[in-house]
């Protein structure tokens, strides 16, 4: 109920970082929300399992030594011609395809996590100067990300990335190409951030604890990183979590594009490019598989920031 | 006369992931026909909850555990939803605080009406509910009722949409009305007027009436008897007169005596202990040698506070040309001196613009026109220059809403903290943290307070820390914006005196804005009356209250709760 008045424990000592931590209410709720342990459990066994893909794969997709054209397309080792030491079966070139995804979703959990970061930092320090200060820097941030939404981002991504390329001498493009996909992704999303991040600015900036801090004569940045900040970063990582899965779709579809990572390194995203090729020629599992993957670790990302929207927004409570 | 409501031995519990909080224990309540029962309590005391147990409309995980409610004799617990829908429209009738949200935006008011009638009346033709819409329109007091059938609700002003809202309980013809704080969302003079709308209605219908309200004011106006509610046991109840002259249970005594009193000027408010913890001070501080007081040696002889003709006007529609825009001139030629050491009062309704006033001066807003200065410095001509700067660092505010004036994230050791480590106005951070527990300490939280977080403490102990917030920068002037209109009354009483110990000890020069005139008696030493942005009048406190000069001071004073009830306390 709404009037409940907290329960008053003057002399009691105050609670250490950790009993606040299981205090409080949005691990409560993690806790009781089954679907959202679900999740949370197949994203953390992702990332884990991709991150950890030295330790567990069974072969090195990059060791020449490991890899043999004789051992080619076979099927996955339960069909008719399978080996049992290929689990998920090998792709055109004889890479083992279990090996080969968890080094690919390592690379695009990567690409993914660094990409929402840029967006998130650009964004939300545009977002918030944007709200607090508003008037014509406002006005002009926030029409830039106006213009910007207009153009769909998976085609301003691959307009960056092309730009990005270009700029850069033949021999390091394929180095750096991981690179010039992160910022592709992550400048195609700060205009989320920057809007969420502005609305929440402006809530907070009409509280009385920031008009206390500016009659204390803080200046207008520190208040701004101090108290507003702090205060606006709840919507933020929700919409970060959803774009986390969001911005591996993106590295996804511009490796299927052949815009992306080069084949030569696997993501899942050149993965599920390479095995279109031979999917008609009856080798479906060159595709399915990491495209079963793709769709796991987004979906399990996906659920996991709905969950923290609703257990985030004090109003669904 | 028979009984119209009887509850009898009600428990209402919350089921929470901490364990049940019983909202409600064991209350027993009647209600006659043609009488007002006012419900009296605290926030938390569990008054709502009763109302809404009796309708069963409480907010989940909330149940009715025991007791029973007979209402004409019949048992109202264990009733199916759709038996409780027709009793809820037909039988009692329910009025909500805030008239903004009680009404459907989208529909006239005559829509809403019609169909509330036609869902409680059964069988009526069109013609004939709209007939009977007017004529409830017009018995709630609106005038041209059948024109205003086809406005809607944002047409109307508060006062007007509680009629409407009063009108929609009436539809059913109900047999008790439930008011869950009627008036509480209304400036003092349209509360006149709905209160004697409720009594006038309840006379003639002989309705029973459940007057729920935190404010005793309302209670000496309206009821007939009283039921006073404490942690959700009704621990006394009686006529109006007996209850507020000579009350029996220690909490009502302590309740009663913590009203402001607007008939007398007090030196102090007696102090309620019976209600929150950490009234009383854990450990003084003398203040002479105090780094506290350190600043008051600066003290000068010329006023505190300045200000000519200021003026500042609100865009409310923007548009490229100046002739098309609409402006609302919220501060108008305003001028006043605050000398120093004293308390000033601003007084008047919502929109008067006397927060607005408050905020020029602390420099949250720009004004138009006009002259701000602060001991002696303009601080408006060039707002960022050195002694504007220093100026408005003499100068801090306490704000009116406890919940939204802390910062959540910071400890309350870092919120306290924050100007003086800004200002580096001590040499090291044991220093600061010392100096903080002090301050913590001579509020009365305790230093132990420092390293929890707000939402840990209640309404009234975050008020005590944004005074000690305020007093960090070592301030000469204190604006105080309705310190005490989001907390209860006898909180309220243990705020007021801790500002007025405060002022004496630091010689503070304090700007007191408050609607409510009985509190602004007791705590200033001059006032000026506003309203529409402008100021009427600027009075002594005791020349205003007895031979106010302007009429608006005057129509104020009249509408100021009647207090003869209250027996000398």
């Amino acid at each position: 109920m709404s009037h409940e008045q907290p329960q008053e424990r003057p002399q009691d000592r105050p609670l250490t970082r950790w009993q606040r931590f299981k205090d409080n209410d949005i691990i409560w709720s993690f806790l009781h929300s089954p679907g959202a342990m679900i999740a949370a459990a197949i994203t953390v066994f992702s990332i884990l399992a991709c991150l950890f893909a030295p330790l567990i794969a069974p072969f090195d997709p990059f060791d020449p030594s490991q890899i043999s054209l004789w051992d080619g397309k076979l099927p996955p080792a339960w069909v008719e011609g399978g080996q049992p030491q290929y689990l998920l079966g090998t792709d055109n070139q004889g890479r083992d395809m279990l090996s080969t995804i968890l080094y690919g979703g390592r690379l695009s959990i990567l690409v993914g996590l660094a990409a929402v970061c840029l967006g998130m930092v650009l964004g939300v320090t545009l977002g918030v100067i944007s709200g607090y200060v508003g008037g014509v820097t406002d006005a002009v941030i926030m029409r830039i990300a106006d213009v910007q939404l207009t153009i769909p981002g998976i085609l301003l991504a691959i307009l960056i990335n092309g730009i990005g390329r270009a700029f850069l001498p033949l021999e390091l493009r394929q180095e750096f190409a991981v690179y010039v996909v992160i910022i592709a992704i992550g400048l195609t999303d700060w205009p989320q951030f920057a809007r969420v991040a502005r609305g929440a600015t402006m809530v907070e900036a009409n509280k009385e604890y920031v008009q206390a801090a500016r009659i204390i004569g803080l200046p207008a940045w520190l208040i701004m990183v101090r108290h507003v900040l702090p205060n606006t970063l709840r919507p933020v990582l929700v919409i970060a979590t959803i774009g986390l899965a969001l911005a591996i779709i993106a590295e996804a579809t511009l490796s299927f594009l052949g815009q992306g990572i080069p084949p030569t390194t696997p993501s899942l995203g050149t993965l599920i490019r390479v095995g279109n090729e031979y999917l008609f020629s009856g080798l479906w599992w060159i595709t399915f598989f990491p495209a079963i993957a793709l769709v796991v670790l987004v979906f399990a990302v996906n659920l996991l920031g709905d969950w923290m929207r609703d257990a985030l927004n004090p109003k669904l409570r | 006369m028979t009984e119209l409501l009887k509850i009898s031995g009600l428990d209402v519990d919350f089921d929470t992931r901490r364990g049940t909080v019983h909202a409600a224990r064991g209350v027993s309540l009647t209600v006659r026909p043609g009488e007002v029962l006012g419900l009296v309590g605290e926030s938390g005391a569990g008054k709502s909850t009763i109302g809404n147990a009796i309708v069963d409309l409480l907010e989940s995980p909330g149940r009715v555990s025991a007791g029973s409610i007979l209402f004409e004799g019949e048992e109202l617990r264990g009733r199916s939803e759709a038996e409780m829908r027709r009793v809820r429209g037909d039988r009692i009738g329910m009025i909500f605080q805030d008239p903004q949200t009680s009404l459907n935006p989208l529909m006239t008011v005559g829509a809403q009406l019609v169909e509330t009638i036609e869902k409680t009346n059964g069988k009526i033709s069109g013609a004939e509910a709209e007939n009977r819409a007017i004529e409830l329109l017009e018995q709630v007091g609106i005038t041209e009722a059948k024109a205003r059938l086809l406005a809607y609700p944002h047409q109307f002003s508060g006062g007007m949409r509680q009629r409407v809202v009063i009108a929609l309980a009436l539809a059913g013809d109900p047999d008790l009305i439930i008011a869950d704080e009627p008036t509480t969302a209304l400036d003092v003079s349209i509360q006149a007027q709905i209160l004697d709308l409720i009594k006038q209605l309840c006379r003639e219908r002989a309705l029973g009436v459940i007057i729920v309200t935190h404010d005793i004011g309302v209670i000496a106006n309206i009821a007939d008897r009283v039921a006073v509610m404490y942690r959700g046991e009704v621990v006394e109840t009686g006529d109006v007169a007996q209850i507020l002259g000579a009350p029996t249970h220690e909490y009502t005594k302590s309740l009663i005596a913590a009203v402001p009193r607007a008939d007398r000027k007090l030196d102090r408010f007696s102090s309620v202990d019976y209600i929150e913890g950490g009234t009383t001070p854990f450990k003084r501080i003398d203040i002479q040698t105090h780094w506290l007081g350190e600043s008051q040696r600066e003290r000068g002889s010329g006023p505190a506070i300045e200000i000519e003709n200021l003026d500042l006007s609100f865009t409310l529609q923007k548009a490229l040309l100046k002739r098309n825009r609409k402006m609302l001139q919220a501060v108008d030629d305003v001028s006043f001196t605050v000398n120093e050491g004293e308390t000033f009062g601003l007084v008047g309704e919502s929109g008067s613009g006397k927060s607005t006033v408050a905020r020029l001066i602390a420099g949250l807003y720009r004004p138009d026109g006009g002259q701000i200065r602060v001991i002696g410095q303009d601080v408006v001509s060039h707002p960022k220059s050195a002694t504007a700067r220093t100026a408005r660092r003499a100068l801090q505010m306490i704000f009116q809403d406890p919940y939204s004036s802390l910062n959540a994230r910071m400890r309350v050791l870092d919120i306290v903290a924050e100007p003086i480590r800004f200002y580096r106005l001590t040499d090291r951070e044991s220093e600061t943290r010392k100096i903080v527990g002090d301050l913590l300490d001579h509020v009365g939280l305790g230093a132990s307070a420092a390293l929890r977080y707000p939402h840990e403490f209640s309404g009234g102990q975050r008020q005590r820390i944004s005074i000690a917030r305020a007093l960090a920068s070592r301030p000469r002037i204190l604006i105080c914006d309705e310190p005490t209109s989001a907390l209860d009354v006898s909180v309220q009483a243990t705020i007021l005196n801790l500002l007025k110990d405060l002022q004496q000890e630091l010689g503070l020069t304090m700007l007191f804005i408050s609607h409510d005139l009985p509190v602004v008696r007791q705590m200033c030493d001059r006032i000026a009356v506003m309203r529409n942005g402008g100021i009427c009048e600027v009075s002594d406190t005791e020349t205003l209250f007895s031979a106010p000069t302007h009429e608006y001071s005057r129509h104020l004073l009249d509408l100021m709760p009647r207090m003869d009830l209250l027996g000398e306390a």
